[in-house]
């Protein structure tokens, strides 16, 4: 191998092709930027967007008569007095253009007499959720955007590119250093602006609705950019996560949509419903929100009342056959192809995390603090405050990418050249290429151990004796990890990407422990047993950076106030 | 006592000096030859290349290869308690063990023409 890295250079460098990172791509190459969008798997096949088989939340008016005002009201009320209000303005208020300019796409959203039709979703006031049956939202709005991506002058796509680290140069971020996965050469990319879009970290829990590649890398490779982050003690998890029987070639969050059009029964083993004890009745409608749903599945499973694997049951049982015909299509045959049959028996779901509320500080314009580096999608933290209000993910992924696609673009027009970054990259280039050290613990064990204890100990509810115990469990992993990558630097050397992703995934897990141990209240996502009430004086964003030796966690008043919620009311 | 699936794969970078390794595989129904083979990687050797990213969901097109000489993906295919027999996709080139280059040759990144 010679003594260099591969150089590539372009005017905004874009990592991750989930559905943020495809439509900045698309905005800024719109502007006439020159635009290299990359992807640690395949381009827009990896990520979360693809697997969102459910509901995109938008005030369209298609349905009931809407307006983005009534929208802000729900999600800033769903975050439970945290939201970074203008983000949270801003998802709403754009969202219209961007679900319409997906339809003039060919998205296919679903129709009723020629009108896009919207499901009523917990958490909104109307029906507001639009999607693509039968669930197919996510894949047809990946393939979509892979095909303006195609179609649109001015954008190289390529995958196999994991990102180690930014490249910093003067104070601002001038591109990045990747790991080609398929040689396992280093790659120097110089870039005008870059734009994470590498979405959340679900992948830090064991059971979870996201692909592999959602390890929180993008947060990690801010933070140590010198970029906040903030809100990371919120992990949303999704209560009604498949459990049993084991269904293959589904993804498991895929029973939501069905509540929404058939409400189903959440069942305790006894088969009565329970969802009424901790507060919210349901009487064969789906009203409970995801915090609340999790809270009562994950009580009732520890008063002894849980189905027989750890969960609840969920029923249509009570649906005649040719209703969930209609509800289900085409799903109906894949459910009977795994031995299910909903007619006559009821499934098991459970919590699983989903989705992150927390993520990289970022203004409206997409920027972090560090200028050249600009964030879209999930990776973006606060929009949705400590509780993420359904449908507003796709949203906020359309939105955010397509803003941060502009702020690129104008960036880009200030700045005659891509700064030279050779010797910015050269300690990440020997990273990737440094021989292993002697002693290689089993790296994939060292994950599963990982998601072990953030999904036991930092799961929907903590304690400070829990959240003690995953910090110990992530020392011990740190210290294992060492800091030479294991592997044999060769061809898609597995053991090598899992220590960069361990790298990444236990510096943002850290953030979460580290976040959550401070937070000594319960709100939304996060809830602590032995601080189970919501207090005023927390209603605060905790912002962290990287120090010298540990992070840095401060407090600082959330953005909005009940003036904000007042004015957005409907 | 418990089944077990008889997991033989193909390892190897080059398709002429590969290797075969055969491992057994705790057997639950229901499961797929990708959770076989991620239990491989976590309980055995995690040298094992397989790619894959959504799991479970067959959102990501990843995880073809070749079952007993047939192309299927790794996440739809079920595990069975007796010899399977997995081996990288025969059309496209070897990268290792079970990973080939799938991707649209506009989306690979040529590392070696530079």
């Amino acid at each position: 191998m010679s003594a260099e890295p591969i150089q590539v250079e372009t005017d905004v460098l874009v990592i991750g092709s989930g559905a943020a990172g495809m439509y900045a791509a698309i905005e800024a190459a719109r502007a006439g930027c020159r635009v290299l969008l990359i992807d640690r798997s395949l381009i827009g096949r990896g990520g979360a967007t693809v697997m969102a088989q459910m509901t995109v939340a938008v005030a369209l008016g298609a349905e009931a008569p809407d307006h983005w005002r009534h929208h802000l009201h729900d999600t800033l009320t769903a975050g439970r007095g945290l939201c970074n209000e203008p983000l949270s303005r801003l998802l709403c208020e754009a969202g219209p253009a961007c679900i319409k300019e997906m339809d003039a796409w060919g998205v296919g959203w679903a129709r009723k007499n020629g009108k896009i039709t919207a499901a009523f979703a917990p958490g909104h006031d109307r029906p507001r959720c639009v999607y693509v049956d039968f669930l197919n939202t996510g894949p047809a709005v990946s393939k979509t955007l892979r095909a303006v991506v195609h179609r649109t002058p001015g954008i190289a796509r390529k995958g196999d590119l994991c990102v180690v680290d930014l490249l910093k140069v003067g104070g601002e971020v001038a591109g990045a250093v990747a790991w080609h996965a398929e040689s396992g050469a280093p790659v120097a990319i110089s870039a005008k602006a870059t734009i994470v879009a590498t979405g959340g970290l679900t992948r830090l829990y064991r059971r979870n609705s996201a692909s592999t590649n959602m390890g929180g890398d993008g947060y990690a490779l801010c933070l140590r950019a010198g970029a906040p982050l903030i809100d990371m003690e919120f992990v949303q998890f999704f209560p009604i996560g498949h459990l049993a029987p084991r269904l293959i070639g589904m993804d498991p969050i895929m029973w939501d949509p069905f509540r929404y059009k058939l409400g189903g029964r959440l069942l305790n083993k006894d088969m009565a419903e329970f969802t009424d004890r901790y507060g919210v009745p349901e009487d064969g409608k789906y009203v409970i929100t995801r915090d609340v749903g999790t809270y009562a599945i994950i009580k009732e499973v520890e008063a002894g009342r849980g189905s027989p694997h750890g969960g609840a049951y969920l029923s249509f049982q009570h649906v005649p056959a040719e209703k969930l015909r209609e509800a289900f299509g085409p799903v109906i045959d894949r459910l009977a192809a795994n031995g299910i049959d909903l007619t006559k028996m009821p499934v098991e779901v459970a919590p699983i995390a989903h989705y992150h509320m927390g993520g990289v500080s970022a203004d409206v314009k997409m920027q972090t603090e560090v200028p050249g580096l600009l964030v879209a999608g999930e990776t973006v933290g606060g929009a949705n405050g400590a509780n993420r209000l359904s449908g507003n993910a796709i949203t906020e992924a359309f939105v955010f990418g397509r803003e941060a696609g502009r702020t690129a673009a104008a960036r880009v027009k200030t700045m005659k050249a891509a700064p030279a970054t050779n010797g910015a990259a050269r300690t990440t280039v020997d990273l990737i290429r440094s021989d292993p050290p002697k002693d290689m613990p089993n790296s994939a064990a060292m994950l599963t151990r990982l998601q072990a204890t953030m999904s036991d100990d930092v799961g929907p509810l903590r304690t400070a004796d829990k959240l003690r115990r995953a910090l110990d469990t992530i020392d011990d992993l740190t210290t294992a990890l060492g800091d030479r990558p294991f592997g044999d630097a060769g061809a898609f050397d597995m053991q090598r990407l899992d220590w960069f992703d361990l790298r990444n995934m236990l510096a943002v897990a850290r953030a979460v422990v580290q976040a959550a141990s401070l937070r000594t209240e319960s709100r939304g996502a996060h809830q602590r047993e032995d601080f189970p009430e919501m207090l005023p004086q927390w209603r605060v964003n905790q912002v962290i950076r990287l120090g010298k030796k540990a992070l840095d966690i401060e407090q600082a008043p959330a953005s909005h106030t009940g003036a904000a919620l007042e004015a957005a009311a409907p | 006592m418990s089944e077990t699936a008889i997991l033989k794969i193909r390892r190897g970078q080059s398709k002429t000096d590969g290797r075969w390794e055969t491992h057994a595989v705790p057997f639950e129904r229901g499961q797929s030859v990708l959770d076989g083979l991620r239990w491989i990687r976590v309980n055995k050797d995690p040298s094992l290349a397989i790619r894959f990213s959504c799991i479970n969901a067959n959102a990501c097109k990843e995880c073809m290869m070749e079952l007993d000489g047939e192309t299927v993906y790794a996440c739809t295919a079920r595990l069975e308690p007796r010899e399977m027999t997995l081996s990288p996709l025969s059309n496209k080139i070897l990268v290792r063990d079970l990973v080939t280059e799938i991707a649209p040759p506009a989306e690979r990144f040529a590392a070696k023409e530079k």
